[in-house]
C-alpha cells in the first residue's frame, strides 16, 4: 500500500449526492480480475447505454484528466461493501476524497488502501466544486501531516482524522500488523471466553 | 456544573449494544480504536480476493471454527451445480470457496449441500448468528443477523482479511440510536413497508455512524422473519449495524438449530442472553420515535431507498421540494426511472417481478406472495427465488411452489439472483422490475434497469395486476 503525506494534484468535482458502490463501479465488473476493473471506475454515470461518453461530466472532461483528488458529494460511497470501489480508484490515481459524509464501510475501505478520505462542512466542499467547476484542471494540495486542504484560491481548510488512520496512511500500513501484533491479548481473551 | 462523581461510572446503565461489544472488546489504543474480537464469520463466493491476500502474506487463518462458507453472489438461480455457471470468472470464485473451506477446515454449505443458500439467511437459519455474538460478513446486508441480538456488520475485503488471520477487529465504537416503533402494524402492512417508511423519514445517510436498536411494541410483536428483514435494511439507513433485544421469539426460533446451544448449554445461554437487553436508564445518542399505526404499504419510485411513498400516493414533484440540492437529486431519480410527477403509483405498468434476496425471501416472505399470487395469474415475468435450500425444501412442503408455478411464475434455486446483478440474473435496460430486494440503485440490477422497491405480497400484487398495485384490495381490505 503505497503511503500518503503530501498530495497536490488535479480535483475533479462530482456533484451527486448519495453516489453509492455500485456507481463507483458496476456490478458486472465484480468478478473480473483487478486489471480488468480499471475501466469500470463510474461506467455508467460516465457513458450512457450506448457506450458514448456524456460530454457534460468533469470526470470526462480533458482538463480533469489525471485526476488524484475527487470532491464528491453527501453519502459518498453508500450501500454494498465492495472494496473493488476503492480499488478501483486507486488504479485510476485517484488517491483522496473529499465530501460532507462518506458511506462508513466506504471510509474505512479506504484506509485499507491508502486513499484518504476527507470530511469538510458541506458549504466549503459546494464552495469548492463551484470553483473547480469554474476552474476546471485546477490543483488542490493535501498535506496530511498538518491535516490541512489547501485549495486553488490559496485557502487553508482544516481537517479531522483519527490519529490511528493518519499513522497509517503516513506509513503505508493497513491495520492487520497491529492486530497480530497483539496476538498474546487475542489468546488471552478467548481462554477467557471459550464458549460462544 | 458539577463534575459527575467517578463512582457513578461502573454503575452507568448499559444499552445492548454497549454490552455486547463491551464484552467483544480484547484491546485498545490511545486513539479510541478497541480490537474487537469476533465471534462468527460468514465467508461467501465474493470473498476470494481475502484468502489470495492471506496466502500472499503466509499467514494461517487463526479459527477456522469460527468461519461458515456459502457461495450466493455468484451462483446462478437457474440450476445448483457448478457446471451450470456459464461465466469461467464466477464459477473459478464458487470453486475457490470450495476449496478454501476444504483446504482450510472451515464449515462450507457447498453447492451441493441441502443447506446451501444466502449467507444472511443462512446464518439464522442454522444457529449460527446468536445472540450476544459478534458477526461479520464481507458484505454490507450482515446487519440482518442483528434481528437476532447479535452485533453484525459488513466489512470490506480487507478487513475478511484481518478476521480470518487475527479473529479480530479495529473499531471505533459507532454511536448508539435507538428507533422506538409504537403501536399496531395495519392490515396489509409488513416488516418491509415499515423498514422503508423509515428510511423516507430519517435519509439513506440518516443513521451514518450509528448502531440502531429497534425497540418499541411493534418491533417486539414482528416475528424473527420480520426483523431480520427490518435489520437487514438498517444499512439502507446508513447503520452501521440494526439490533433487537433477544426475546422468548428469539429463543423460539433458535431452539433446535444446528449450531445453536443445545442440552444443558442451551438453558444457560438463555439465562445469559435474557440479560442483554437494554437497560431502561440508558442513554442514546439519537433518539427516534415512529408511530407505526397509519402506515400504508410502500413502494420506492427513484434510486435511493429514502425516495419512497404511500402505494395510494403519486409522483412526487420535484418543484415542491425547496433545498436544490434535494430536488436536482430527484429530478435525476424521475429521468433514470422514466416517471412523470403527479401519476398515481399504481398506474404505473411493471416489465417484471423479482421475489427473493437476503431482504426477503424467507419462508414467511414466500408464504405471503403466495397468498396473493393463489388462484390468480401472472401478467408479467416473475420470479421466486428461495434464500435457501432449506426455505425451497419447506416451501415446496407447503406447496407454495406449485401455487407459483401454477401462476406462470419461475419458482428458481437459491441465492443472491437479481438482487446483486452479478451472476447472470438481470433485468434488461429500461425494464421496470417490482423487487423486494433492498437496493434501487441505478443499474443495480443491470444497465438501464429501473427497480421499484416493496414487500413481497406487494411484489405479488404487482405480479398479478401488471402495476404497481395495492395488495390490500387484491387481499379485501379490512377484512
Amino acid at each position: 500500500m503505497q503511503a500518503i503525506t503530501l498530495l497536490t494534484g488535479i480535483a475533479v468535482p462530482l456533484d451527486l449526492v448519495n453516489v453509492d458502490t455500485d456507481q463507483i463501479i458496476p456490478g458486472r465488473f465484480l468478478a473480473l480480475p483487478r486489471s480488468e476493473q480499471v475501466s469500470g471506475m463510474f461506467r455508467d454515470l460516465r457513458q450512457d447505454e450506448s457506450g458514448a461518453p456524456r460530454p457534460d461530466l468533469p470526470l470526462n472532461r480533458r482538463e480533469y484528466h489525471g485526476a488524484s483528488i475527487l470532491v464528491a458529494n453527501e453519502n459518498f460511497g453508500c450501500g454494498s461493501s465492495r472494496e473493488t470501489a476503492v480499488t478501483v480508484m486507486v488504479d485510476n490515481g485517484i488517491r483522496a476524497v473529499i465530501a460532507p459524509s462518506f458511506g462508513d464501510i466506504f471510509y474505512n475501505n479506504c484506509f485499507q488502501n491508502g486513499v484518504l478520505p476527507i470530511r469538510l462542512p458541506r458549504e466549503l466542499v459546494t464552495a469548492l466544486r463551484s470553483r473547480l467547476v469554474e476552474q476546471p484542471g485546477s490543483k488542490v494540495s493535501i498535506d496530511l501531516f498538518k491535516q490541512v486542504v489547501t485549495t486553488l484560491d490559496g485557502a487553508a481548510i482544516p481537517f479531522e482524522i483519527d490519529g490511528f488512520r493518519k499513522e497509517c496512511l503516513i506509513h503505508g500500513t493497513d491495520t492487520l500488523g497491529m492486530a497480530l501484533a497483539l496476538e498474546s491479548k487475542i489468546a488471552a481473551y478467548e481462554s477467557r471466553n471459550t464458549e460462544s | 456544573m458539577s463534575a459527575e462523581p467517578d463512582i457513578a461510572r461502573p454503575l452507568m446503565p448499559k444499552t445492548l449494544f454497549d454490552k455486547v461489544w463491551d464484552r467483544h472488546v480484547v484491546a485498545a489504543n490511545q486513539d479510541g480504536y478497541q480490537l474487537l474480537y469476533i465471534d462468527r464469520h460468514l465467508l461467501h463466493d465474493g470473498s476470494f480476493e481475502a484468502f489470495n491476500e492471506l496466502r500472499r502474506r503466509n499467514l494461517p487463518v487463526r479459527r477456522p471454527d469460527r468461519c461458515f462458507g456459502t457461495p450466493d453472489h455468484f451462483t446462478p438461480s437457474s440450476n445448483v451445480r457448478l457446471e451450470d455457471i456459464q461465466n469461467s470468472h464466477q464459477r473459478d470464485h464458487v470453486i475457490q470457496l470450495h476449496r478454501n473451506a476444504k483446504d482450510i477446515g472451515f464449515a462450507c454449505f457447498d453447492l451441493s449441500d441441502p443447506r446451501q443458500g444466502i449467507a444472511h439467511v443462512v446464518g439464522p437459519e442454522q444457529g449460527i448468528s446468536l445472540p450476544g455474538a459478534t458477526v461479520v460478513c464481507g458484505d454490507s446486508h450482515t446487519s440482518t443477523h442483528g434481528a437476532l441480538g447479535a452485533l453484525a456488520f459488513g466489512i470490506g475485503t480487507s478487513e475478511v482479511t484481518q478476521v480470518l488471520a487475527t479473529q479480530c477487529l479495529w473499531q471505533k465504537k459507532p454511536k448508539a440510536m435507538r428507533i422506538s416503533m409504537e403501536g399496531r402494524l395495519p392490515y396489509g402492512v409488513t416488516a418491509k413497508d415499515l423498514v422503508l417508511a423509515l428510511i423516507g423519514r430519517i435519509g439513506t445517510a440518516g443513521a451514518v455512524g450509528h448502531v440502531i436498536e429497534f425497540a418499541g411494541s411493534a418491533v417486539r410483536a414482528l416475528s424473527i422473519e420480520g426483523r431480520l428483514t427490518m435489520c437487514n435494511m438498517s444499512i439502507e439507513a446508513g447503520a452501521r449495524a440494526g439490533m433487537v433485544a433477544p426475546d422468548v421469539r428469539t429463543f423460539e426460533y433458535l431452539r433446535g438449530r444446528s449450531y445453536a446451544p443445545a442440552a444443558a448449554e442451551w438453558d444457560r445461554s438463555v439465562a445469559a442472553w435474557n440479560l442483554l437487553a437494554t437497560e431502561p436508564e440508558a442513554a442514546f445518542d439519537r433518539e427516534v420515535s415512529f408511530d407505526v399505526e397509519g402506515l400504508l404499504p410502500m413502494v420506492t419510485w427513484g434510486t435511493s431507498p429514502e425516495q419512497v411513498q404511500a402505494i395510494d400516493g403519486c409522483v412526487p414533484d420535484p418543484a415542491d421540494t425547496r433545498d436544490p440540492l434535494r430536488r436536482r437529486s430527484m429530478e435525476q431519480a424521475l429521468d433514470y426511472m422514466a416517471l412523470t410527477p403527479g401519476i398515481p403509483l399504481e398506474q404505473i405498468p411493471v416489465d417484471r417481478v423479482f421475489i427473493g434476496s437476503c431482504t426477503n425471501s424467507r419462508i414467511e416472505d414466500l408464504r405471503a406472495a403466495a397468498a396473493v399470487v393463489r388462484g390468480r395469474m401472472a401478467k408479467v415475468p416473475t420470479w421466486v427465488v428461495p434464500g435457501s435450500r432449506p426455505v425451497q425444501a419447506q416451501a415446496e412442503a407447503e406447496g407454495l411452489d406449485r401455487v407459483f408455478t401454477d401462476a406462470g411464475i419461475e419458482w428458481r434455486r437459491p441465492g443472491c439472483s437479481m438482487c446483486v446483478g452479478i451472476n447472470g440474473d438481470t433485468g434488461r435496460p429500461g425494464e421496470r422490475i417490482a423487487s423486494t430486494s433492498n437496493r434501487n440503485f441505478v443499474g443495480r440490477q443491470g444497465p438501464g434497469v429501473r427497480t421499484h422497491l416493496m414487500s413481497p405480497s406487494m411484489a405479488a400484487a404487482a405480479s398479478v395486476a401488471g402495476r404497481l398495485t395495492d395488495v390490500r384490495r387484491l387481499l379485501g381490505a379490512g377484512r
